[in-house]
């Protein structure tokens, strides 16, 4: 313990050195190469989109995920990529606060302490983690109120999420000299984020290094000392944090998607029917609209769409004529019967619409079935086959036929297009089109920028509510980064 | 030469039993009817009097209706999903069959009114049950289990444990038969045939497999759900009272546990039947192949002279292993 606290700042020895790695799944590639060095003492902000590789990164680091290629070196030592990497990166003193909290829900505050100290000394061990917990509580979030003692479950997320930064920072055989902080203050409010970060100050301030990952740019700001910025798989700028501006770094960040501005300025449409739709957060539509929903994964569009579906909807009885259909992006939780045929998949939204009695009308399912065969391409020769042998992108195309054969004024889109080919993307955007004419009005939530470019009208989510209102001209990938990025002061 | 010969014929043979396995697996009630045909034999060849052959279907056919209509109800409520199903379906017979039989009381007049009684303490039975499970948000193993607990309690309050006789003509009609098949085949053939019309023809017999595969999807795909479970939790517990009803008119009088061996019955019917465990897959015809299987494996067992004990355990055992290999085959999606 002594000889770690001496080497932290007293040398200039790299916690941890990426030289030229890489990672593989497959043919994906999650990561390429990546240069980073990280000093004691230095706190590195990393931004990047959804999927720009950041958890990757983390991950490498952090000995989760070994690189595929390149070198990973701990404290200035040659490791090459093994199976001992988590074992190497705790005996470094590297810990991790994840996004999606990870402790675990049914022990204690101080059972949870324990698991990742695992030569913990027996004795008293209750009594000695109790005060661990409570001095690095105190430490980082003075004046907090958590009893060490209680079960995670009972806490609210706000004090899970400090439980766990706290017992990242707390004292171990190994001291923490790296803590990768991924979206810690998502959860927080502000005093306490402010809390954590003078917090993250004094810590590098001792010799200790942060990476801290946000979406909050003034957060960013605030503590970097180094910003990182990450784009599909790369780090595109590694520089000191005064070398940034905000917009600059929003700039850095978005990825360019030219060759889709010709259809979307051509196609859009000025004319729109009465409003159809306003939910209470201010969503809203008008007939014959597309509107998208924007913002970064997670931020509350799919929540929106779910409540948007399920209040003009019953659990009680179906509609002939129903106001609201869907979509589904995640498949297999939200959309397919996986014992059932395509057919039977295709026919479920639309039932009592083509059959007159209570029997299922044979001959108006296989009309319909037949008539989106052929519309949509979905690529079988008997639809009588089971859906599941279908692969995932027609299966989508099953679940978007489920829902357009429906006369629903209103179809909303929860994310797609997700496994679907390029060539029946612009195919089903023709289709949205044309059935916009007709008077309908599509909501779609997509995570893909070039989906969104294709709307009339947008809303960018943060937070589960909506940052902004875009239309027109003002529908550019730019406003959509920053308003789902926003800037801090305004709230505080 | 002739050794290239015999594997190339055991390798033909091999693929032909593998496309017929293939087959059967696909209509996983054939097995049943294997199991429910072989039994019947092996009992015949010990019953050596002539007639026994069509006395003994006889038998199988009256007893397994009983089987059949509560084995039906309780397939509806195990194909909407894991953690479906109805335990309270005994303490629903006792208590619809003691009611009725109580306001009938032997008058053959009433029986019209009785049978509808003992339809409405069903449904009353349906309604309490959704109720936990909807309302207060209960698991519907525990839900109905601690309903049986109030029916049962019901049942012995009004009946005191007496043994109530049916009326005569009631009687008469549940023990008799027509073009020499059993009146009670007849009623659980009717229950069956139209719960297969539900299931293969109707909208809501969709609905009732889309929620078992997977609730979520099903509302998003524009299933009522909340509608299907009602309808399937009070059928069930209607078909529970109608069963019940003909039992105690069969066999002379509502008692308080004429229902008990249904718990373990209507539920092993549906799984040895074929109906999937996990949900959204089931079948009528199997219902029928395992609840004549459930009665022909006691009367084999018997007819080989075993005792209670052994027969007990025998058939517990014979159930077990069928279900492990239904469950196995099931686990193929």
């Amino acid at each position: 313990m002594v000889e770690n606290q001496k080497m932290i700042g007293t040398q200039k020895v790299p916690i941890i050195t990426l030289a030229d790695v890489g990672v593989s799944f497959g043919a994906v590639k999650a990561l390429n190469d990546v240069e980073l060095t990280i000093l004691p003492g230095e706190c590195v902000g990393v931004v990047g989109h959804n999927g720009a590789g950041k958890s990757t990164l983390v991950n490498v680091i952090n000995g989760r995920l070994s690189s595929t290629r390149g070198d990973v070196s701990y404290d200035g030592e040659q490791s090459a990529a093994d199976f001992r990497n988590a074992l190497l990166a705790r005996n470094a003193g590297i810990r991790s606060v994840f996004q999606e909290l990870s402790l675990c829900p049914n022990l204690t505050v101080l059972e949870n302490y324990r698991i990742p100290y695992r030569n913990m000394p027996r004795r008293a061990w209750r009594r000695n983690a109790a005060s661990a917990v409570r001095a690095s509580l105190d430490a980082v979030f003075p004046g907090n109120a958590i009893d060490p003692y209680s079960v995670v479950d009972d806490l609210p997320i706000a004090d899970r999420q400090m439980v766990e930064i706290a017992i990242a920072f707390s004292r171990r055989d190994i001291d923490a000299r790296l803590v990768i902080l991924d979206e810690p203050t998502s959860s927080l409010d502000g005093a306490i984020a402010d809390q954590l970060l003078a917090y993250i100050k004094k810590f590098c301030a001792d010799g200790g290094a942060i990476i801290f990952i946000s979406h909050m740019m003034g957060e960013i700001f605030d503590v970097a000392s180094r910003i990182v910025v990450m784009k599909d798989g790369f780090i595109t700028q590694d520089n000191d944090a005064r070398h940034f501006t905000r917009d600059g770094l929003v700039d850095a960040m978005g990825h360019v998607v030219p060759d889709t501005a010709e259809v979307t300025g051509a196609k859009r449409r000025q004319e729109f029917g009465p409003e159809v739709l306003r939910m209470e957060n201010g969503l809203n539509a008008r007939q014959g609209e597309v509107v998208g929903l924007a913002g970064l994964a997670g931020h509350g569009q799919a929540e929106a769409l779910a409540q948007c579906f399920l209040d003009r909807t019953s659990d009680w009885s179906a509609s002939r004529d129903p106001a609201v259909v869907f979509v589904a992006g995640d498949r297999s939780r939200d959309g397919v019967m996986p014992l059932w045929s395509i057919m039977r998949n295709l026919s479920l939204q639309t039932l009592v619409e083509f059959s007159r009695t209570f029997l299922v009308d044979r001959k108006a399912e296989r009309k319909v079935a037949d008539e989106w065969h052929r519309k949509i391409g979905i690529k079988t020769d008997d639809l009588e086959n089971p859906i599941l042998s279908l692969s995932g992108g027609n299966q989508q195309k099953v679940l978007f036929s489920r829902a357009l054969a429906s006369s629903a004024p209103i179809v909303v889109m929860d994310d797609p297009m997700r496994g679907v080919d390029v060539g029946t993307k612009k195919e089903v955007y023709r289709m949205i089109r044309a059935e916009a004419e007709k008077g309908r009005t599509f909501l779609w939530y997509s995570t893909e920028t070039d989906e969104i470019l294709e709307c009339d009208r947008v809303f960018v989510f943060r937070d589960s509510e909506i940052a902004a209102e875009l239309q027109g001209d003002q529908i550019t990938e730019e406003n959509m980064l920053r308003a789902s990025f926003e800037m801090q002061e305004a709230g505080q | 030469m002739s050794m290239l010969n015999k594997t190339g014929e055991t390798q033909h043979e091999k693929r032909g039993a593998r496309y017929l396995l293939g087959m059967m697996s696909r209509k996983a009630w054939i097995w049943a009817y294997i199991a429910a045909g072989a039994t019947y034999i092996a009992t015949l060849m010990v019953v050596s009097s002539s007639g026994g052959a069509g006395a003994l279907l006889y038998a199988a056919f009256t007893f397994a209706s009983f089987a059949v209509i509560v084995g039906v109800g309780q397939m509806f409520v195990v194909t909407l999903g894991p953690g479906n199903v109805d335990l309270s379906i005994p303490a629903s017979m006792t208590l619809a069959a003691t009611l009725s039989l109580k306001f009938m009381a032997t008058d053959g007049a009433l029986v019209v009114p009785g049978l509808a009684i003992a339809i409405g303490v069903g449904l009353g039975c349906g309604l309490f049950n959704f109720s936990l499970i909807m309302l207060l948000r209960i698991p519907p193993i525990i839900a109905t289990l601690s309903s049986s607990f109030l029916f049962q309690s019901l049942a012995i309050w009004s009946n005191r444990g007496l043994r109530i006789k049916p009326p005569e003509v009631l009687a008469d009609f549940s023990t008799g038969g027509t073009f020499g098949i059993p009146n009670a085949a007849w009623v659980a053939l009717l229950v069956s045939v139209l719960a297969w019309c539900v299931l293969e023809k109707a909208i809501a017999g969709r609905w009732i497999l889309a929620t078992g595969q997977n609730k979520r999807a099903a509302r998003l795909g524009g299933v009522p759900v909340n509608a299907v479970r009602f309808g399937v939790y009070v059928s069930c517990a209607v078909l529970a009272g109608v069963a019940g009803f003909m039992l105690a008119s069969f066999s002379g009088g509502a008692n308080l546990n004429m229902g008990t061996e249904y718990m373990l019955m209507s539920i092993a019917v549906v799984v040895i039947g074929g109906s999937s465990i996990a949900g959204g897959n089931s079948n009528v015809p199997g219902i029928w192949a395992a609840a004549l299987f459930m009665f022909l494996i006691v009367s084999m067992l018997n007819s080989y002279g075993l005792g209670a004990g052994v027969r007990l355990m025998l058939t517990g055992l014979i159930i077990v292993s069928v279900v492990v290999l239904a469950s196995k085959r099931g686990r193929r999606v």
